[in-house]
């Protein structure tokens, strides 16, 4: 229990992704069997505790500590598990039992019997492994490593391509004994187990447009890249899955598309909010991400849709290896005996050549379209981004000029450098609101004039946040890429950005010249979507 | 004689008027009762500073020799008017003292900042029976309960093997929490060269005068220094430079920072820190109420910084 808690301590202030892939690494290296792998299934949420609620948890520490004290304590430290933790008088010592032993009294434990369990368990345990063992009763760690992470640090301690790991994933349990034998090297590939697995996803490289000259435009076809999520919806022996793109099982949001899938086989394509005949901006399908239950009402507003790119499993027979121009023969077939409420194909976007394909990418038919595709006909379903068969050559980014406002310091590398940048536009009242934040785009030796700009130039502090002085007169213009806007509630200037980075300094501009609200406003989608 | 009568607070600090003294006082006084040399509590331009011999030597540091009209170190019992005051150990830094007060059968002791648990680079702190009892409560929380110290250091030197390529930021107060955890770092037997802020450098200097011995020390700040150089190294400076330019120089800094608050997660979040090392100078939520039960004063006053 210590390693994982010791895990837990360091994961939640490194900000890094490297170094934690690191720490992960070291966990899986230094723990032994079956521990490592109940640690594992913790942080990617694979770890069921049927009988433990966390609701309980109040009740508890009540039994223990002052009503009053408690409240100023967790008044002052914010979060319900930190607080038990740190208010609970255990041992100081930590003599609390291997993981292993804590998760098997955890599973097999009735709702009544586990408070006595948790308290137990508590009171032997140190500082850090209360705070650990409470995260496993609440579930969710927020240690800020998604279960793609995860995948990731295991793919790199084995010395494996993280597309095997999400193949393998939805066939294998807790603790992933088969799963670490074979990444330590001592046993074969665990054999592919789940009903309906996911296939790990074939992705496109971006065009560089010089190398369209090098390019036969009749080895390809185009496709439009429509702005969703790219997901595989794949139904088999009864049994029926929607994952994303990085094999995340995400049936549970979307309810109704997977009602539709009474094919067998496995689709490859866009989710999409799509109301009668018209696909909604990217928006309204964020509405639907993320929810573990969805109303009648959400999926009947925002009714979900899938546009299918390619067919990888067409009943019994696995669809990959045959060339790309026949699986879209094979998927245009499929197709038909489809709900043509909840599925389509994707058209084809026929083009003689490139300036034709440009021409279209520059002029789409539909507002959500995100640009072009090309994919060779004869290209073969493989995992990962190979470079060659597919290309994605998306729409230009939208421009705008903002000013400078607020700079905050980053973390790790950066954190003695002010390197996230709040910027504003003008309103029709003639102030400055702030539009978006972003903190690339640059390169380092305009990162060092920027963090000198800032700190010249500071007004006021709050924290690590500074603001920057910033008027008619005086101030930074920032040339801000972005790859599309909508409404939001939660932004004082009613709009919010996808994607922004800053693409240039503007040293040489007024801001008085810098962009209005009311160019971004012209610019966001028309509201279609109904309130719910 | 009711204990407020022999001591309460005004706008510039806790007053003595039978003695006509401030203790601590936050604005220039014309007789100052210091307990230790911390700048929100030790203030230059007092007419006259009593205060113990190394914590005026601290002040003199800082503000330089003439921070007040007239000094005088204490020793013993001294008759300030019609009360007694004595300087007792406190525990928080080299210095450090708690200063009793007392009148007929009638003694307060105000103890200044202080903490109970063992540390070499300051005086043990001496618990005083008495009628009143001042204390600080920075950790008055049951959340905040200091680890062992030496279990902390050993986080920082597992990190320093886990990312050797990084250099290691550790956050301290100049006077005092730098001196403790440089001492810590040795007795884990860590023998390499630390390299220090320049604020540090007078403190250090000053501990190591006094018999403390922290081992070797190189500036930090040296222009001619490449910066591969500190990859695994550990640097020490107060936790403001961690922002500024200075540390602009240091490759993929990991920042620590050794402080009680590093007990609650958000604060480190917040701050940045990668590495959280959970040292105080000041009681924690054990040694507050043990204190109280081992004085068991008439009357417990709690003062909360400012």
């Amino acid at each position: 229990m210590r390693a994982f808690a010791t895990l837990l301590d360091r994961l939640v202030v490194t900000p890094g992704r490297l170094s934690k892939l690191r720490l992960l690494q070291t966990y899986f290296r230094e723990v032994p069997d079956p521990d490592r792998g109940w640690g594992l299934a913790a942080i990617t949420r694979d770890l069921e505790l049927p009988g433990v609620k966390p609701a309980m948890l109040r009740a508890l520490v009540a039994e223990r500590t002052d009503e009053e004290l408690f409240r100023l304590s967790y008044d002052y430290v914010g979060d319900l598990a930190e607080t038990i933790a740190l208010i609970w008088e255990g041992d100081p010592d930590g003599s609390v039992p291997p993981l292993r032993e804590v998760v098997t009294l955890l599973q097999t434990t009735s709702r009544s019997d586990a408070p006595g369990r948790v308290a137990a368990l508590l009171d032997r345990s140190g500082p850090s492994e209360r705070f650990a063992l409470l995260k496993l009763v609440t579930g969710g760690l927020r240690v800020g490593v998604s279960a793609r992470l995860a995948k990731q640090a295991l793919a790199a301690y084995g010395a494996v391509d993280v597309t095997e790991i999400e193949e393998l994933w939805h066939g294998l349990a807790p603790p992933y004994e088969s799963l670490f034998a074979w990444l330590d090297g001592r046993a074969e590939k665990p054999a592919q187990a789940a009903a309906s697995p996911f296939r790990p996803v074939m992705l496109a490289t971006a065009l560089e447009e010089e190398s369209l000259a090098t390019l036969a435009p009749g080895d390809f076809l185009g496709e439009w890249k429509w702005d969703g999520i790219r997901v595989q919806a794949t139904a088999e022996g009864g049994v029926r899955r929607l994952y994303s793109r990085t094999g995340d099982d995400i049936s549970r949001s979307f309810p109704d598309l997977l009602a539709a899938m009474t094919y067998e086989g496995a689709l490859d394509g866009e989710l999409l909010v799509v109301r009668d005949g018209a696909v909604a901006p990217f928006s309204d399908l964020q509405q639907r991400l993320g929810r573990k239950t969805v109303s009648a009402k959400m999926q009947a507003g925002y009714p979900a849709f899938l546009r299918a790119y390619d067919l990888l499993q067409d009943g019994a027979e696995d669809t990959r290896r045959l060339p790309f121009q026949e699986r879209r023969a094979r998927l245009e077939a499929f197709a038909k005996t489809l709900d043509p409420a909840r599925f389509d194909v994707s058209p084809l976007l026929p083009f003689d050549d490139w300036a034709a394909l440009a021409a279209a990418r520059a002029d789409p038919p539909d507002a959500v379209v995100e640009g072009v595709m090309l994919k060779r006909r004869d290209s073969v379903y493989v995992p990962g981004r190979p470079k060659g068969p597919w290309f994605k050559w998306k729409r230009d980014p939208y421009l705008i000029d903002a000013v400078l406002l607020y700079a905050q310091r980053g973390h790790g590398k950066r954190s003695s450098f002010y390197s996230d940048f709040t910027f504003g536009v003008w309103t029709a009242a003639g102030a400055l609101v702030p539009v978006g934040k972003a903190y690339f785009g640059f390169t380092d030796a305009e990162l060092r004039q920027l963090d000198k700009f800032v700190r010249d130039h500071t007004v006021e502090r709050f924290g690590p946040v500074r603001s920057v002085r910033a008027g008619a007169d005086f101030e930074l213009v920032l040339e801000i890429a972005y790859e599309g806007l909508h409404r939001s509630t939660r932004h004082k200037s009613g709009v919010a950005m996808r994607f922004p980075r800053i693409s240039r300094l503007r040293w040489d501009k007024p801001a008085a010249e810098a962009d209005h609200l009311s160019t971004l406003e012209a610019m966001l989608p028309v509201e279609s979507a109904p309130k719910v | 004689m009711t204990p407020d009568a022999l001591l309460h607070p005004t706008p510039a600090g806790l007053y003595c008027p039978l003695g006509d003294f401030h203790i601590d006082p936050v604005r220039a006084v014309p007789r100052a009762l210091i307990t230790h040399g911390h700048a929100d509590h030790a203030r230059a331009g007092h007419g006259q500073v009593l205060a113990t011999r190394r914590t005026l030597d601290i002040m003199g540091l800082r503000y330089g020799a003439g921070f007040a009209g007239e000094v005088q170190a204490a020793e013993g019992a001294h008759r300030i008017g019609d009360v007694t005051v004595a300087f007792h150990p406190a525990g928080h830094v080299l210095g450090s003292a708690q200063i009793s007060v007392t009148h007929g059968g009638l003694r307060i002791v105000a103890a200044g900042d202080y903490k109970r648990g063992v540390d070499p680079t300051a005086e043990t702190c001496e618990p005083v029976p008495c009628d009143g009892f001042i204390t600080e409560a920075t950790f008055g929380l049951p959340v905040f309960r200091h680890p062992d110290p030496r279990a902390e250091i050993a986080k920082l030197l597992a990190s320093l093997r886990a990312f050797p390529d990084r250099a290691h930021l550790v956050g301290v107060y100049a006077l005092g929490k730098a001196q403790r955890v440089l001492r810590l770092i040795r007795d884990a037997g860590y023998d390499e060269t630390f390299y220090i802020h320049g604020a540090l450098e007078k403190p250090c200097t000053y501990y190591e005068a006094e018999g403390i011995a922290l081992g070797p020390l190189a500036p930090a700040t040296s222009e001619k220094r490449a910066a591969p150089e500190f990859a695994g190294r550990i640097i020490l400076g107060p936790p403001s430079a961690f922002a500024a330019r200075w540390a602009q120089r240091f490759p993929d800094p990991l920042i620590a920072f050794a402080s009680g608050w590093m007990q609650i997660r958000a604060r480190t979040r917040q701050r940045g820190v990668e590495l959280p090392l959970i040292i105080s100078d000041h009681a924690d939520w054990a040694e507050l109420p043990a204190t109280l039960t081992e004085l068991d004063p008439g009357e417990v006053w709690v003062t909360h910084g400012r």
